[in-house]
């Protein structure tokens, strides 16, 4: 491939590559740098780690915010109801997602396209109006508990607004899409023959999709649910907005250092768990697509 | 493969379209009602229309919103095109696998922690060189600039993999020099995933929100910002009127750019064929 750009192509690749390293792989180094640090009255609001003064170089390297964060229980709460949020609505989008990507998949290839757009529409639209969507449904005038009341279910309006329930469906709503559009790249791809064969040789239709169509489906799977998974441990628009101020979600509790307290050693150490929690699935993520790209090139 | 979808099929169809679309529908319908009180219906009315467009805080935001967007979208597609290019067509090179790594982190990561990180980049950048001065425009470009371009990529270099590369290589074997073969070649053959790309990042960066926060300063307050601020306090009318504005925009712009290009995708596919 050398003679498609024998000049130049070192320095073409620089520019994206420069950019990414200084704005998004750099800054991680001072996320590190600064949960180390100690906040202070100052701006910016924490102590740098080295100083110099009469011709000594001081480091000091405060861990103080990790035993912090290791011994007040509200920050391995919200890691952990972070966690399950996360890997709730992953099983939900799936559950929900996979046989709609699989209906579309299977459906005539003219109104594919279509179906897929409209899977697609409320990623497009904006976020915030989707989740600003569901406060005015959830609300104690809202509409789902008017119908409840009207139809006599209920006499009084039930709390749907600020609860686990609220967090949960919001979440699932706004996330779905991701789980559907790698689902159905992937089950797009299943050849139908496979099951003809299988349904030959006695397989019913169930039996073949457990036999066939799940186990083939298995990148795909695995590529929506970190989609879903890993931007869901950090979320803070939705609980901010619908969630209680009880079960705080990690991503709040940073929004919260940072912003309230204006603690921002503290806001980097909470950064820095989670990234080492994330980093594994970002990775594994990452190894997948680039595995299932070079396949793609291959056949090409 | 093809073949009438299943009941069940069918059904879950449904109820996941249902799901996806009813809260947008009513939301829509609400932005419509004279009661002040969002929730309790009391008549059609546009009037809250009328006064979101007298709102001048939502429309100086939604001026800021508009311009961050055009930049941003600009520089990432640019950006993007040269990285989807880079990991498509360039062979292995040291470091390539790190590259392909941060093309993919900044989508899934959790916006906090870019926006968090990003910024201490900035505040330290300012302590050292005295650059950026402030936060501002110029930060929260470059935060967008960012996410989008890993979105940019993506589209353009699936478009790259996929795509019959005989033609390029019949113009380099006629001798056309590479940026020759770029500009007449490939770049015409990708308009399409351009397009694409340039609509995505555009409407990421209109609907930026923890970013944003994270590097914007005093007097740069996004759209989204703006309405996060007043969404915190409870429902308003006004912004039902806004969500649907955005709805209908946002909506019509995918509609007819997927239109475009599906058209578009045929005549090749004939033309190919």
């Amino acid at each position: 491939m050398k003679r498609f750009f024998p000049s130049g192509q070192t320095l073409l690749t620089a520019i994206p590559y420069g950019w990414l390293l200084l704005f998004f792989l750099v800054p991680f180094l001072f996320v590190l740098q600064i949960s180390f640090s100690e906040v202070e009255i100052a701006s910016p609001p924490y102590r740098p780690l080295v100083e110099f003064a009469d011709n000594l170089i001081n480091i000091s390297l405060n861990i103080g915010n990790f035993t912090f964060i290791a011994e007040d229980s509200l920050y391995a709460d919200a890691y952990l109801s972070s966690l399950k949020v996360a890997i709730t609505t992953t099983v939900l989008c799936l559950l929900l997602g996979y046989p709609m990507a699989y209906a579309i998949a299977r459906a005539e290839e003219s109104r594919r396209n279509t179906l897929l757009m409209l899977v697609m529409l409320p990623f497009w639209t904006s976020f915030l109006v989707r989740v600003y969507a569901w406060m005015g449904l959830l609300n104690n005038e809202g509409l789902i508990n008017q119908l409840l009341l009207n139809f006599g279910f209920i006499q009084e309006p039930l709390q749907l607004m600020h609860t686990a329930f609220s967090v949960q469906i919001v979440m699932v709503y706004t996330y779905l899409p991701f789980m559907i559009l790698p689902l159905y790249a992937n089950l797009v791809k299943l050849d139908g023959r496979l099951l003809e064969a299988a349904s030959d040789l006695g397989c019913k239709p169930w039996e073949a999709f457990l036999k066939v169509t799940l186990p083939l489906s298995k990148n795909g799977i695995i590529a929506g649910s970190m989609l879903v998974f890993i931007p869901a441990v950090g979320e803070f628009v939705i609980p901010e907005l619908v969630g209680t101020p009880e079960a705080l979600m990690i991503g709040k509790v940073l929004w919260m250092e940072f912003f309230d307290n204006n603690n921002w050693p503290m806001a980097a150490a909470v950064t820095t768990i989670m990234l080492a929690l994330l980093v594994l699935p970002i990775v594994f993520l990452h190894r997948r697509e680039e595995r299932m790209l070079a396949q793609a090139a291959a056949r090409h | 493969m093809s073949q009438k979808i299943s009941w069940f099929g069918k059904t879950s169809l449904g109820i996941g379209f249902f799901f996806l679309y009813a809260p947008i529908v009513i939301l829509m319908i609400y932005s419509f009602n004279a009661s002040k009180l969002v929730t309790v219906w009391g008549g059609f009315s546009t009037h809250w229309y009328g006064e979101l467009f007298r709102d001048e805080a939502v429309m100086s935001a939604l001026g800021l919103s508009l311009k961050v967007a055009l930049l941003s979208s600009v520089m990432a597609v640019a950006l993007g095109t040269i990285a989807g290019m880079v990991l498509a067509r360039f062979g292995r090179f040291r470091g390539k696998s790190l590259f392909a790594g941060m093309i993919t982190a900044p989508m899934v990561m959790p916006e906090v922690i870019t926006g968090l990180s990003m910024l201490l980049l900035f505040v330290q950048m300012q302590q050292w060189f005295g650059f950026p001065e402030e936060r501002g425009v110029l930060t929260i470009w470059v935060g967008h600039v960012t996410l989008c371009m890993a979105y940019v990529t993506v589209v353009i270099r699936s478009r790259l993999v996929e795509m019959d590369r005989s033609v390029e290589e019949a113009a380099m074997d006629l001798g056309a020099r590479p940026m020759k073969v770029f500009f007449v070649i490939t770049l015409p053959l990708i308009a399409p995933a351009l397009a694409s790309g340039f609509l995505l990042a555009f409407t990421l960066s209109l609907d930026d929100l923890v970013i944003t926060a994270f590097l914007s300063g005093p007097g740069s307050t996004t759209l989204p910002q703006l309405i996060f601020s007043r969404v915190r306090l409870g429902l308003n009318p006004e912004i039902n009127a806004l969500a649907t504005i955005t709805v209908l925009v946002v909506g019509t712009l995918v509609i007819v750019a997927n239109r475009v290009m599906a058209r578009a995708e045929k005549k090749r596919r004939l033309l190919a064929a």
